[in-house]
């Protein structure tokens, strides 16, 4: 049968078509005497590292995909076998049993090893101890770009700049001895402009959810969306993904569609998902009509909602604006501000907190969290926890009747005050 | 009692004491005195000292606190530490406190800043960046002109702006403090049993809330007097303890291990109050100095960045140095780094045939049991292996 929209789907065939490409390209890497980089998705350089050369392997990927694949289980257990505690974070622990069996990820990938681990330490002191592990185990350099936590509340200090852009700068060098060629700057500018357009789509793509309905879940969709921006940011393909999406977005909004039937309820999500239990998970808030309009998960990587953009006339400096930028490299108030903000503009009702065990980083300070929204700010707020690599966390029947009350008592509430 | 017990008795009590009497009436004592908590690990006390307050290391309340009001507000698979000091906070215990300070030593002390500032708004709170990128040229400028922001800020609630001379002044009394305290730690790796390892660490935390030259003086006594004391030579074996950077262990857990002849030669107890092994290298900027302390001086620790290797090295030549036979991880529950560090260090003490034993503590432990006979049975385990050493 033939489908009455255009362009529905159409995103995510990209999407595919361009991870199939980057994999078998990485795979192929060390064959062709080109370099591996190793980095992370919050505040990642990726262009940078690319316009030296280098292809990109980021291991927080390959553990989101473990575990949805549900092999994190067992890759976690093998790391614990080594002598990994069990409080320790899960993504790390899958990285290592990963490493362990071979590195072949469950799509079939061989993943190739690392000549450099780049450290883009923005919001996570568990980046350095997870590389330091790394750098053991390969043998592979290690070096650290320092991104400083953000104080105040009005963002990064001209000296902040300064300081990550010099180490930037200084990161050239040594990826140009590593790689054993120069660095490109024209291609990096290059890389930088398209960028800046994808940006521009993505931001057009996630404040879609202000319309009634929402064309989109900003966290259950949003996250499969955010892949290329945090990947392959700076490639056509890249861009090419997020035209796709805007058009098939644009297309909803037209039909009225949106991710759930009818949408009854609209919320902010703050905190990574349940990777393991991802469907089960969704299917616990779809059943309400619950539908997210905006998420803090969905920014990990990035926040461009605020204005930010990159800038191919001050490609350094704007990469170091980005770094320091990035959700969790910024403080409680920040974060607080900007939740605050999303259940404003996005009309939304309530606010689920997802706290994850694996995730200091993140966890530490949400039930402040929740105790500052219900208490001061009298926003409707579910707390509710498990993990986003570790399956053993996840209490699928207690979830449940916890999500079950909130949107029951929620409705109730409704009910009464007559809204 | 005699001169040397009572002296560690007073320290043992001041620690003990989640009220902060002793600090209370120092503050009272003279008016314009201030004093600044910091969370653990490091944050350098002289600054601090520089601006006119005494720094106080505000590091959990141990086993003598119920965590109620901070169970709702730090989730229960976070260190008992971070819990622990919220809740001596909530409690008004640390209403004397005109500011408090945190670092970027790992995700929950930093993100525990916010937490702080959002409880306590009436509280000075500032957050101080370690760089971890140390082979940057620029890190170093970075870091100083954090110092030197914080001394303003500092400055800002005591009204006294730290300048050269008086950063100077407060880094020659903790230098002091410091050479002590390595005085005291001489005496454990050299005669283990002439100072209880819980006398050793009270007379340590002591120096995280007592006024300096106080606390020096006290020092200085109990060397004096540490020689005369009456003891008797005792056989055990002689660890590294390895883990208690932050959360510190319950002082029963530390007067356990002794009873179990594991003698503790080396540790990184409390390890922000006594970081540096050697005397710090010192110029006409002591700014500079207070840099170098941190880029230079520091102990390995997974609490700054060095090539796994380094840090792992550095274990190694601690346990030679102490002429140690093992090493004891003795790691708080939930503490992250720790965990990491761990299964770096277990693969190098493998390779060069080391033995160790790991265990966990929490703050609210009560019994030691099974840590006492874990210790005796590592303790005799070597002690069997090195008689078999000897006459094969
Ligand atoms: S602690 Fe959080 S941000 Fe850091 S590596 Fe783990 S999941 Fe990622
Ligand atoms: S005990 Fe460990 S996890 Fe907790 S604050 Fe200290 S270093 Fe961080």
């Amino acid at each position: 049968m033939n489908s009455p929209y255009q362009h529905q789907g159409s995103g995510q065939k990209i999407q595919k078509q361009l991870l199939t490409d980057w994999y078998r390209h990485l795979e192929q890497a060390p064959e062709r005497g080109e370099k591996v980089a190793y980095l992370f998705i919050s505040g990642n350089i990726g262009e940078l590292l690319q316009a030296c050369g280098f292809h990109l392997v980021y291991p927080e990927v390959n553990a989101l995909q473990c575990g949805i694949k549900k092999v994190a289980g067992p890759n976690i257990l093998a790391a614990e076998d080594i002598g990994y505690s069990g409080d320790v974070c899960g993504y790390v622990k899958n990285d290592i049993g990963l490493m362990l069996s071979g590195n072949r990820m469950p799509h079939g990938t061989t993943l190739p090893k690392p000549d450099l681990l780049v450290c883009n330490y923005a919001g996570c002191a568990t980046y350095l101890r997870w590389f330091e592990a790394l750098a053991e185990f390969y043998g592979a350099e290690m070096v650290v770009i320092d991104v400083p936590y953000l104080r105040g509340t009005e963002g990064p200090t001209a000296e902040e700049v300064r300081y990550v852009e010099r180490q930037l700068r200084e990161l050239v060098a040594v990826c140009e001895r590593v790689a054993g060629r120069e660095f490109d700057p024209a291609a990096y500018r290059q890389a930088i402009d398209r960028t800046v357009r994808s940006e521009d789509l993505w931001v057009q793509i996630l404040e879609s959810a202000r319309h009634r309905p929402s064309p989109i879940d900003a966290y259950f969709e949003a996250v499969f969306f955010m892949a290329p921006i945090y990947t392959m940011r700076g490639t056509q393909g890249c861009l090419d993904y997020y035209q796709a999406v805007a058009k098939e977005v644009e297309e909803r909004i037209q039909a009225g569609m949106g991710p759930v039937a009818e949408e009854k309820v609209r919320i902010v999500m703050e905190g990574p998902p349940a990777w393991p239990h991802f469907r089960k998970f969704w299917e616990m808030f779809k059943k309400w009509g619950a539908v997210t309009v905006a998420s803090t998960y969905s920014k990990v990587g990035g926040i461009w909602d605020l204005g930010f953009r990159h800038d191919p006339d001050r490609p350094f400096e704007s990469m170091a604006e980005y770094m320091l930028g990035c959700y969790t490299n910024r403080n409680w108030a920040m974060r607080s501000q900007l939740i605050r903000g999303y259940l404003e503009d996005y009309g939304a009702d309530a606010l689920v907190i997802h706290s994850v065990k694996s995730c200091r980083s993140f966890s530490v300070g949400q039930a402040d969290l929740r105790e500052q929204f219900i208490r001061e700010f009298e926003v409707p707020t579910l707390f509710i926890e498990s993990d986003l690599a570790d399956p053993r966390y996840f209490a699928e029947a207690q979830m449940k009747n916890r999500i079950d009350a909130f949107f029951e008592a929620l409705e109730h509430r409704r009910l009464t005050a007559g809204v | 009692m005699n001169r040397l017990e009572r002296l560690i008795d007073e320290a043992r009590r001041e620690v003990e004491d989640n009220t902060f009497a002793a600090v209370r009436a120092w503050k009272e004592e003279e008016p314009g005195r201030a004093c600044v908590g910091f969370f653990p690990v490091y944050v350098p006390a002289e600054l601090i000292w520089a601006a006119g307050a005494l720094p106080v290391a505000v590091w959990g309340g141990g086993d003598r606190i119920e965590v109620e009001m901070a169970d709702a507000r730090v989730q229960s698979f976070i260190c008992s530490i971070s819990r622990s000091t919220l809740e001596l906070g909530l409690l008004g215990h640390l209403d004397f406190l005109d500011g408090m300070l945190f670092g970027s030593l790992c995700d929950v002390a930093r993100n525990l800043s916010g937490v702080w500032a959002r409880n306590f708004p009436d509280t000075f709170v500032d957050y101080l960046h370690y760089p971890q990128n140390l082979r940057s040229e620029a890190a170093r400028g970075y870091y100083r002109e954090d110092l030197e922001r914080l001394g303003a800020a500092l400055g800002g609630i005591t009204g006294r702006t730290p300048g050269a001379a008086e950063l100077a002044a407060a880094i020659d009394l903790y230098e002091e403090q410091r050479a002590l305290l390595r005085r005291l730690a001489a005496v454990r790796t050299e005669e283990p049993w002439r100072l209880g390892l819980e006398e050793q660490q009270v007379l340590v935390r002591a120096a995280g809330r007592r006024d300096p030259r106080r606390h020096n003086e006290v020092l200085r006594e109990v060397l004096e007097l540490l020689p005369e004391r009456e003891v008797r030579h005792k056989d055990g074996v002689r660890v590294v303890l390895e883990g208690s950077f932050c959360e510190q262990p319950a002082l029963e857990l530390l007067r356990t291990l002794d009873q179990a002849h594991c003698f503790v030669v080396a540790s990184d107890l409390a390890r922000g109050l006594c970081w540096f092994k050697e005397p710090l290298r010192r110029s006409d900027d002591p700014w500079s100095d207070l840099v170098e302390a941190y880029f230079v001086h520091a102990e390995g620790s997974v609490v700054r960045h060095f090539s796994p290797s380094e840090r792992t090295e550095r274990l190694l030549a601690r346990v030679r140095d102490s002429r140690a036979d093992g090493v004891f991880f003795c790691t708080a529950k939930f503490c992250e780094p720790a965990f990491y560090d761990f299964v770096l260090h277990k693969r190098a003490l493998d390779a060069a045939g080391i033995p160790y034993l790991a265990v966990e503590f929490e703050e609210k432990m009560s019994s030691f049991e099974s840590i006492r006979t874990q210790a005796e049975t590592f303790a005799e385990s070597i002690l069997f292996f090195a008689d078999e050493e000897a006459t094969a």
